[in-house]
């Protein structure tokens, strides 16, 4: 997550899926930086966080969950995907 | 052969589902139950979401495999070391884990936790002791 915002520029979208999801949660030191990352949009993976029990009221503020249907619409709005394993 | 009984550690240091450790890990130790030795498992890093309750994998296609740590305790593995920095640099406690259990058959069947908290330095210590350690 520390490597992949140091590429995230303004306007670009990052969205934690798998264990991504983990970079989501509040209270962490990761989510202080999603916080200062201004201009770049951050979602997460519902389906993902279920899987690994993580609660949608642990997420922090201001990261959209998302479904596969808008997973599928966000890989199509953004022209350069990168997959950031 | 050796009578012997050592002391094996299986160390799980990954996230569930995410990638197959975690599985094959809990696969292996249901398997080595069956040799009767002094069997503890620790959870440290990304290994503690391992244990993090209320796992629900219908929706990414994927086996729940989480019930089966409830299992643990009917194969004679009751020493399960959860470390405290890993939790703490995840935001997570105890109460975010799945309560574990086994009845003591020393102790007149009492129903006792297996999950212990151990800090980093007392987890070094515990790793000290083992005689084999699986990781991961």
């Amino acid at each position: 997550m520390d490597s992949c915002l140091g590429y995230a520029k303004q306007g670009s979208a990052v969205l934690m899926y798998e264990d991504g999801i983990y970079g989501a949660i509040k209270g962490t030191a990761i989510a202080d930086k999603i916080a200062a990352a201004s201009g770049v949009s951050f979602y997460v993976l519902g389906p993902d966080l279920k899987a690994r029990g993580v609660a949608e009221d642990k997420v922090v503020d201001g990261i959209e969950i998302v479904d596969y249907a808008k997973f599928v619409a966000l890989s199509a709005e953004n022209d350069k995907v990168q997959a950031w394993v | 052969m050796s009578e012997q009984i050592k002391k094996f550690m299986y160390l799980n240091r990954r996230a569930p589902y995410g990638t197959i450790y975690a599985w094959e890990s809990l696969e292996v130790v249901l398997i080595g139950a069956a040799f009767d030795q002094d069997v503890s498992l620790a959870f440290l890093d990304d290994g503690v979401y391992q244990l993090v309750k209320g796992q629900d994998t219908a929706e990414v296609d994927m086996k729940n495999f989480s019930p089966t740590y409830q299992a643990l305790g009917d194969y004679d593995v009751t020493k399960l070391f959860v470390e405290k920095e890993s939790l703490e640099e995840r935001g997570l406690t105890l109460d975010d884990l799945m309560p574990l259990t086994y009845e003591d058959e020393d102790d007149d069947w009492a129903e006792k936790d297996s999950i212990k908290v151990v800090s980093r330095a007392e987890l070094a210590d515990i790793m000290e002791e083992q005689d084999v350690m699986f990781s991961f």
